[in-house]
């Protein structure tokens, strides 16, 4: 996997993504400011989201121990996870338990962050994804571009395609007439899936937020895929981050108005599920969650870092992003994409491979992702802090090219005459490397900054000179 | 399970090592200027409108209507074989059964037979006013989780009193305990190039009727 600025301008090649997103990410943002448009409370309610999760957060240990005796009185099990081994470990385990070879999967991020599928698979165990859209992300033998709309990549043409390619290939096949029209494909969909709900007698889930108090899970969806994993199985797996929690069951009421206002902009989402443990004769008799750390710890010690476990996975960052709308979620090389990806990735990861380090300077810094996101997670600030902390690290005892340009810089800015000088000789300079109004690739390490960037040319005039010129010689 | 409780004991050491010196909070200082209720000038009508505005069909029906308006509700999506949960009341059992094959799901129905079941007929427990969610908390008259599920079509009575303006209202009047399910309109996705499509594996046919007391 390349780096941002390589990955992203591979995608920026390809006009029908950009195409795509243009029009599904213009859709939702209107869809998104009519419905938050009619809350005239919204500033209060996404003041009381942030607080509840910054509270949840600062008294995270506690809490976990709350859930994890709540759930246990409530007939369910929980387990912990260190990191992603761990918990695709007790996972297979406990599917192994229960003789079956195959399970259905409720869309979960987590189970994709910790790439459950692989692990399933390896261990001789079929994972079936019911969301539409990651039914088309795996049956394309893909990765999903989007959090909430994975397949956003995708147009009807190529769905159907993939469809009557692979569907036979798994199960049910699609019918031989199938047409691109969403209604169809969602038919085809719904036939290829109803035999494994039927069928299955495990499923897999993560969960929107977990309540510390009751132990009750949540899982918001609209298609009936969710309910279906949920209800029928005889064994239910969650695999939940240790950030979904949140202190009470009427804190789910701050949550409920934003998260589906946020993402797909509806005043509700069509499906919402809430359970506790387990019900004698209604749903799974065998209720599991496991507690995932994966590197939420790392991010929970910095102090600057950790309002980005305040996330909700809403998306609407994602959707108002000048950067996304123009790359799509690949170009991140991550799980989670977009701006809330460009700073929670580098904290779950580490900022030691190329591509963590080039996530928190995927962004123009433009600040639209702080506005939308209902917990007002403050993404361009937190993007500063780790490029500094990449900065930082990167630096060795021995100063790099950008060090001594930064040195060099920082003499020329520090004396009006030096930076004088140094606009005369820019401005000339525009005679040879700028004449069409940019500058095209310069030398090594400047490079790093033309290769993703069209760099403007020097102006042909200093504005202390033109204002010398046209305002000079009066009083100041 | 030695590994687990290593696990456990492991991960709450990182939170509270990462908490060390940080500020702990108290719930009661959450800020809560929002609303706790949206009052509106006809709460059960503005129900109606935002039930009606996710395309599923609703219908307020007088108290002495509603057998018949279930009836007529499942007539109209030709449905053969209809459920009705224990708990709902006789009368729209025996008024269905006249029209149709009735089915009952005393001895715990299962998932092969609720395939062959085209519509269910429900009770709910709370409706959203602000949203139009009518909420299921799987008590008597609503049958378990799956009943509402795999059939095709699902035809809920909704009690004027059950009306709750706002979320906050709404999960005031539910018990965490119970299992729950929200519904808002029928089963729907729009996961190809965002074109709303009803019906994906829910029900596709949402008939809300709303009673008086």
């Amino acid at each position: 996997m390349p780096a941002f600025p390589q990955a992203a301008k591979q995608q920026l090649a390809n006009a029908q993504l950009r195409h795509n997103l243009a029009d599904a990410t213009s859709t939702i943002r209107r869809k998104r400011a009519d419905v938050v448009g009619e809350l005239d409370d919204w500033a209060q309610l996404r003041e009381a989201g942030a607080a509840i999760k910054t509270h949840t957060l600062s008294n995270l240990d506690t809490y976990l121990e709350q859930f994890e005796a709540a759930v246990t009185a409530a007939g369910g099990t929980v387990h912990w996870a260190r990191d992603a081994e761990e918990a695709n470990r007790i996972v297979v385990d406990l599917v192994r338990a229960t003789g079956e070879r195959e399970v259905v999967k409720v869309k979960s991020m987590a189970t994709q962050e910790i790439e459950l599928n692989d692990a399933l698979r390896a261990a001789g165990i079929d994972a079936w994804e019911t969301d539409l859209a990651e039914l088309i992300v795996q049956l394309g033998h893909d990765a999903p571009s989007h959090i909430l709309v994975p397949a956003i990549h995708r147009n009807r043409a190529e769905i159907r395609d993939i469809f009557r390619r692979e569907m036979g290939e798994v199960g049910t096949p699609a019918p031989d007439d199938l047409t691109d029209d969403p209604a169809r494909l969602a038919e085809a969909a719904r036939r290829h899936l109803r035999e494994k709900f039927l069928r299955a007698k495990v499923a897999v889930s993560g969960a929107n937020f977990a309540v510390a108090e009751t132990g009750t899970l949540v899982v918001v969806e609209s298609e009936g895929n969710g309910r279906m994993c949920l209800t029928l199985p005889e064994t239910l797996i969650s695999v939940v981050g240790i950030e979904k929690l949140v202190p009470r069951w009427e804190d789910l009421e701050v949550f409920l108005q934003l998260l589906p206002r946020s993402s797909t902009g509806e005043r509700m989402n069509p499906y919402t599920s809430t359970w506790t443990g387990v019900t004698p004769g209604d749903g799974p008799q065998s209720f599991h969650v496991v507690l995932l750390d994966n590197g939420r710890t790392n991010a929970l010690a910095d102090e600057v870092g950790r309002q980005a476990l305040r996330c909700i996975r809403c998306s609407a960052c994602l959707n108002v992003c000048p950067v996304y709308e123009r790359t799509g979620g690949h170009a991140y090389g991550s799980v989670y994409p977009g701006p809330i990806g460009a700073v929670l990735t580098p904290q779950l990861r580490g900022t030691t491979s190329e591509v963590d380090k080039a996530l928190p300077y995927a962004s123009s810094l433009c600040g639209a992702c702080y506005d939308v996101c209902p917990v007002a997670i403050n993404i361009p600030d937190l993007l500063v802090h780790l490029r500094t902390r990449v900065v930082e690290q990167d630096r060795g005892w021995r100063s790099t090219p950008v060090d001594v340009l930064m040195s060099l810089a920082s003499w020329v800015f520090g004396d009006a005459k030096r930076l004088a000088a140094a606009q005369r000789v820019a401005s000339w300079s525009r005679k040879v490397i700028g004449r069409k109004g940019t500058i095209g690739r310069l030398p090594p390490p400047l490079s790093r900054w033309t290769d993703a960037r069209d760099a403007p040319a020097p102006a042909e005039e200093s504005f202390r000179t033109w204002w010398e010129r046209n305002r000079g010689g009066g009083a100041r | 399970m030695s590994a687990g409780s290593s696990a456990r004991e492991v991960v709450l050491g990182r939170v509270r090592s990462a908490l060390r010196g940080a500020e702990r909070t108290s719930w009661e200082d959450v800020p809560r200027h929002y609303r706790r209720h949206r009052p509106a000038p006809d709460v059960v009508e503005l129900f109606c409108e935002r039930v009606a505005d996710y395309r599923a069909t609703v219908d307020r029906v007088p108290a002495d209507g509603v057998g018949a308006a279930v009836v007529a509700a499942a007539r109209r999506t030709g449905a053969r074989r209809v459920l009705a949960p224990a708990g709902v009341p006789q009368q729209w059992c025996e008024l269905l059964r006249a029209e149709f094959e009735l089915v009952s799901d005393e001895d715990g129905i299962g998932t092969a037979e609720l395939e062959q079941v085209d519509a269910v007929v429900t009770t709910a427990v709370v409706g959203i006013a602000s949203t139009g969610t009518i909420v299921l908390d799987h008590g008597p008259g609503q049958g378990h989780r799956a009943v509402t599920l795999v059939p095709d079509v699902h035809v809920c009575v909704v009690t004027e009193s059950q009306v709750a303006d706002d979320v906050p209202d709404a999960l005031r009047r539910l018990d965490p305990a119970r299992p729950m399910t929200f519904i808002s309109g029928p089963s729907a996705t729009s996961d190809i190039e965002l074109k709303r499509v009803e019906g994906v594996h829910g029900p596709r046919t949402l008939h809300v009727l709303v009673v008086p007391d």
